[in-house]
């Protein structure tokens, strides 16, 4: 015990500082250069206007959002895996991001494209694919198997809707192309505010809701046994998983597989238990997103790759990995 | 005391308990008997209200268990389901669930609860298993901590639906002596039992179900003298006085 309370100490430091440290270097290197030292004065102004500007309106924001959608994404997936008894699942299975895309294409399709709308139509539409979800769920007793699937079959569903509309109209596949693809390089205050307070509300709940989806990882009638109301707690976590992943979409576009590498790391040196795991998990996919976003600035500067690509040319094989590893998911059934 | 009166329950509108009654009484071991899809784990599901019912009543302890929320009826009964996730954690925290029943929002564990599971899993003698995972132990003593996580629940009833599924002979009768000191110090034991023999062996009371009703009701030795064995399986069993006491045998 004390072995292990010790590992999840020091991943609990390592994790912090290298969060720390990926944030520090994100504020001060890109296309202009700023010592580390510098940082408070620039933001005093000492340093001249353009370099306050830069700062303040371009770096702070876009490191802000990569550790928020970084963290949210994580914990939505470490949430939806636990729920679902899944490891595959992440908020891309339950049709999150699909919901999300296909609410910012319809949008785009009605000429509204003002950032802010964008953001809501992305949110909202995660939102109802979850609402979606809960209802078919509840209507099956809300088994984690049917959820899965039914996820699936909707993800399906908004994609081929969502491919529908960008083929009738190549304008809005256009506008659109930047979102599905993910990245921070146009994340602005007035689209990250209010996402970013949706997201710590959620988290702050999730954090004092840890009992209870560990409760709700024993399985239904155990749980049920123990006196938890099993169906309720499970659509408020997928309620909660939806916020997260839907108000990350909404500023950040469709980062793939953060959910589900994330918290499959996190578990391998925290073990289960969401007391760890979610808080892991919150400062482990900030600091990932945060490195990844970095990442795609520095590689090819001064052109930037967008983040999502890096993070799915890094998701898409551990994906495949844990495929063949888990075969599928049977192995937590 | 779990009393259950003329009730009829279901899924959905497909009725599989109609009209049902029995009793199960402070300190003693009742064990339901008969065939797969008589209805003995929807009768277990209807008392602890994880299905709807309709008619008479069900009360533990006198009090009705109709109203009572989930985390309420958990403080009167303690169940153990037939198929268990193994899940993901220690022994220790596994069982530390069981006082989940008593916790109020923000639920956190009391430094009171942390005792009772410990104690709970000292009685099981599983204690030094607190810091393992799980997955890593036997199912002998898997199902010895889900029993400490009942125990740790402090509930007068514990109700369990097949609980020597997987155990090897041996564990069974360790199962068997268990379950027998719990009943010993006061508590109402409810079991689904597959095994004829060790039903006999350990219950106070038997109570076969056949299509939905508890067709006969009794201790062993009355529900011995019946045909009500061959009814249900097709057998017959047959008991003999030893030193050791009754012994019960296949014919």
């Amino acid at each position: 015990m004390k072995n292990r309370n010790r590992r999840q100490f020091l991943f609990l430091c390592a994790g912090i500082s290298g969060c720390l440290a990926v944030s520090v270097l994100s504020l001060c290197l890109g296309n202009v250069h700023f010592p580390p030292a510098d940082l408070p004065g620039i933001l005093a102004g000492d340093k001249g206007a353009m370099s306050r500007s830069i700062l303040l309106y371009a770096r702070l924001p876009r490191m802000f959002a990569a550790l928020l959608a970084g963290a949210a994404l994580a914990v939505s997936g470490a949430v939806l895996q636990t729920v679902l008894a899944n490891r595959l699942a992440s908020p891309g299975i339950i049709g999150v991001n699909a919901g999300a895309g296909l609410g910012v294409t319809l949008c785009c399709a009605a000429g509204v494209l003002s950032g802010y709308a964008v953001s809501c139509a992305a949110f909202a539409g995660s939102l109802l694919t979850v609402a979606v979800i809960s209802l078919f769920s509840y209507r099956t007793s809300a088994s984690k198997t049917t959820v899965i699937l039914g996820g699936v079959a909707l993800n399906s569903i908004l994609n081929a809707i969502c491919e529908s509309v960008t083929v009738l109209d190549t304008d809005i596949a256009m506008l659109s192309i930047d979102f599905r693809v993910g990245g921070f390089s146009s994340v602005s205050y007035i689209r990250l505010i209010p996402a970013g307070l949706l997201i710590l509300a959620a988290l702050a709940v999730l954090f004092t809701l840890c009992n209870e989806l560990d409760v709700v990882a024993l399985g239904d009638e155990t749980a049920k046994g123990i006196g938890l109301p099993v169906g309720r707690y499970r659509l408020v976590f997928l309620a909660l998983a939806a916020l997260l992943a839907g108000a990350a979409v909404s500023f950040a576009g469709l980062l793939g597989f953060v959910g589900l590498i994330v918290p499959h790391f996190v578990r391998r040196y925290t073990g289960n238990e969401s007391r760890h795991l979610l808080p892991l998990c919150a400062i482990c996919g900030a600091g990932f997103v945060a490195f990844c976003d970095l990442a795609a600035r520095l590689a090819f500067a001064p052109y930037e790759l967008p983040v999502g690509i890096l993070m799915s040319v890094i998701g898409g094989p551990v994906f495949l990995f844990l495929l063949v590893r888990y075969k599928g998911g049977r192995r937590y059934d | 005391m779990i009393e259950v009166n003329n009730i009829s329950a279901g899924y959905g509108k497909k009725e599989i308990l109609q009209g049902i009654s029995f009793k199960a009484e402070e300190g003693k071991i009742t064990t339901l008997v008969g065939s797969n899809g008589s209805g003995k784990s929807t009768l277990l599901k209807a008392l602890l209200g994880l299905i709807p019912w309709s008619g008479g009543g069900i009360t533990v302890d006198g009090m009705p268990v109709k109203g009572m929320s989930r985390a309420e009826i958990a403080r009167w009964i303690a169940y153990l389901p037939q198929g268990k996730n193994v899940p993901d954690i220690s022994a220790g925290r596994m069982t530390l669930h069981g006082r989940f029943p008593y916790l109020s929002y923000p639920r956190r564990y009391r430094e009171s609860d942390f005792r009772i599971a410990e104690e709970a899993m000292r009685q099981m003698g599983v204690l030094e298993l607190a810091d393992r995972q799980m997955a890593e132990l036997s199912g002998g003593m898997r199902q010895k901590v889900y029993l400490a996580m009942a125990l740790a629940q402090q509930a007068p009833a514990i109700v369990m639906d097949e609980p020597t599924t997987y155990l090897d002979i041996g564990q069974q009768f360790k199962f068997a002596e268990i379950i027998k000191k719990l009943s010993e110090s006061g508590k109402t034991i409810v079991l689904v039992l597959h095994d004829i023999l060790l039903a006999l062996k350990i219950s106070d009371h038997i109570a076969a179900v056949r299509d939905g009703k508890i067709i006969q009701c009794g201790t062993p030795e009355e529900i011995l003298k019946t045909d009500i064995m061959r009814e249900l399986y097709g057998i017959t069993v047959k008991s003999v006085r030893t030193e050791k006491g009754i012994q019960y045998y296949y014919e």
